[in-house]
């Protein structure tokens, strides 16, 4: 015991020694103390950014929010002339659109990602990648003319069957009842759904092809199917870097401005059916900030931009108390 | 099943004599070949494995002893450029030509990984995963049988208030036994073992090595090892690999006092490998 304990002392000795001349002559040390304070620097400055412009968004929209009070949130009306402002309208629209969006998205990104990492043989997996990847670098203006031009007259040729075979259905059916003009919510939401697709695709593709291949193949060797597999084993294993990626597609479809711009119909009212046109808040914003002439106006759609943000806001923190729930029901945590 | 015949065909691997009493032919491996790609891991291999006793796999880093196991269940399927030609006879049927449903092939045989790899879920439904996917049983039924399972894996008095937790939280050698209790969850006939202790701490490890000991009553049992101690503790059987080739096959007792090749011995010795 005591002689080991001296070999220690020694050790600690010579290993302090070694620290000591270390930090005296390392040319580094200065280099690091530079670069931790300028990452830190670069850190905050994205946080103070984003402290800024809530505080702007705030004090631009204090207004029409003063003015309106809660009631801000709860009407339809939208009446530059009268100067009668409400967002619920555009609220919905934005929520409306990108739900729509997610529910085609996520299966589709999921099986897009579940091909690419477990089914397609090699030679498919890069052309395939590269195919989605560049589906994500079409500006989104050409989105919304192609969802214009393109997409919403031939969609149109679909909205009488959706209107006599969805639209029967007992309760839901009323989402599928209207005119089939091509343009409005649903065509709006479907497009919105291919653009974000490479976003959650992407992010599935690459956790999955990170799952450790002994996992998957523990559960190929119990006699599992690729299904299986993927349901029970991978899904679980990637669930918090899905469900992040699915985030950041959502958020994407609510902020998106110009494709749902062209298609969502920029109608002014509020309507049950997913086939009428509708407004979205970043749409109304884009149409109508060059006419805002008016303070109050102006202040109106400054207030509309700090709702999206605020929107935006609680579903990241919704998302972040999901997983903390799974986790927690999992017993990861006590 | 066969008896084991007194001269192997297909092979140069001579018969050891130590075998007396006729054992049963579990698997049954004739002239087998495997390819990574272009790589050819495996070279006309045949092997008879015993049932009810633990056969061995030694040899080097990249031998194709491994490669050898992961033919058993047919593991290779899942990887597009690697294929297996030759037989692999289980119960008088050649598992690689079958027209079966894999899942009903890798039901039969069991395997275990070098790591511990617990599924992303609870350690209830760790065991209960498997046994899912061919039955479907009553909670209560359920709740005996992976107790039953922990239980042969002497795992239940470590884990029994902690079901619902997460398979993760336990320490490495306790996933290896829940890893290898979910093996046996689905009663397979064979059970692979892929250097099921390499990552593990000795204490882990001779915990295992004690269960491999009870498994073998119920089971077949093939285990690839680095650790040649291990092979001498745990098997029957060993077939000594090298290079992609069976070099000896024998009683575990005469290949490790009196191998008949040079190779091994110069492998068991240490001279090499």
């Amino acid at each position: 015991m005591k002689a080991s304990e001296a070999v220690r002392d020694d050790i600690k000795t010579i290993a302090t020694a070694a620290d000591k001349k270390s930090t005296k002559t390392h040319p580094r040390i200065s280099g690091d103390f530079l670069f931790r304070n300028l990452s830190a620097a670069v850190a905050m400055l994205v946080a103070i950014t984003l402290l800024g412009i809530l505080i702007a968004l705030w004090r631009e929209g204090w207004d029409a929010l003063h003015h309106f009070g809660w009631k801000f949130l709860v009407t339809t009306t939208w009446n530059p002339v009268s100067e009668q402002f409400g967002a619920l309208v555009f609220i919905t629209g934005t929520l409306v659109s990108s739900i729509i969006a997610l529910v085609i998205a996520v299966p589709v990104s999921f099986g897009i990602a579940l091909f690419i990492s477990e089914m397609a043989p090699r030679w498919l997996r890069e052309p395939v990648s590269i195919a989605i990847e560049l589906l994500a670098a079409i500006p989104s203006i050409i989105y919304g003319m192609w969802g214009l031009l393109v997409f919403a007259p031939w969609f149109a040729n679909f909205e009488p069957w959706i209107n006599s075979h969805l639209g029967a259905i007992p309760g839901i059916g009323i989402l599928f009842q209207g005119p089939p003009m091509g343009i409005g919510m649903l065509t709006a939401g479907i497009v919105l759904g291919i653009m974000v697709i490479p976003f959650i695709a992407a992010i599935m593709r690459d956790v999955f092809i990170i799952t450790p291949a002994p996992l998957k193949e523990s559960a190929y060797a119990m006699g599992a199917t690729t299904w299986e597999v993927a349901r029970k084993i991978i899904l679980p294993y990637t669930r918090t870097a899905v469900t992040g990626g699915i985030f950041l597609g959502l958020g994407r479809a609510l902020g998106e401005t110009m494709a749902i711009t062209f298609i969502i119909g920029n109608a002014n009212n509020l309507s049950a059916s997913l086939l009428m046109p509708g407004s979205s808040i970043a749409s109304v914003i884009a149409n109508e900030f060059t006419e805002a002439t008016t303070p109050l106006y102006k202040s109106a759609l400054l207030a509309l931009g700090l709702i999206l943000f605020v929107i935006t806001f609680v579903v990241l923190v919704l998302a972040k108390l999901l997983l903390l729930r799974l986790d927690r029901m999992e017993g990861r945590q006590a | 099943m066969t008896a084991l015949p007194q001269s192997q065909h297909n092979t140069h691997v001579p018969v050891p004599d130590a075998i007396t009493k006729p054992l049963n032919i579990k698997v049954d491996v004739q002239a087998l070949n495997f390819f990574y790609g272009q790589f050819h891991a495996i070279k006309n291999v045949s092997i008879q494995i015993p049932e009810h006793q633990v056969t061995a796999f030694i040899g080097p880093s990249g031998c194709g002893k491994s490669t050898l196991l992961r033919t058993f269940n047919r593991m290779f399927e899942i990887y597009p450029d690697q294929r297996a030609n030759g037989k692999i006879i289980v119960d008088g049927e050649d598992i690689l030509s079958s027209r079966k449903d894999v899942a009903l092939i890798r039901a039969k045989i069991g395997m275990v990984f070098q790591k511990p790899t617990p599924f992303p879920m609870s350690i209830y439904n760790n065991i209960a995963f498997g046994i899912r996917l061919y039955n479907k049983l009553s909670k209560a039924e359920m709740d005996s049988r992976v107790e039953a399972c922990l239980r042969s894996a002497v795992l239940w008095n470590e884990v029994k208030d902690k079901l619902h937790q997460t398979g993760t939280s336990l320490s490495g050698g306790q996933q290896q036994r829940l890893c290898i209790a979910r093996a046996v969850a689905i009663k397979p006939e064979v059970v692979l073992l892929d250097e099921p202790c390499s990552a593990l701490d000795p204490i882990s490890t001779a915990k295992i090595e004690e269960m491999i000991e009870e498994l073998k009553t119920d089971y077949t049992v093939v285990i690839v090892t680095h650790n040649m101690q291990q092979a001498a503790r745990v098997s029957d059987r060993t077939a000594f690999m090298y290079l992609g080739e069976l070099i000896e096959f024998g009683d575990t007792e005469t290949i490790f006092t009196k191998p008949t090749k040079t190779q091994t011995e110069d492998y068991i010795t240490g001279r090499f490998g």
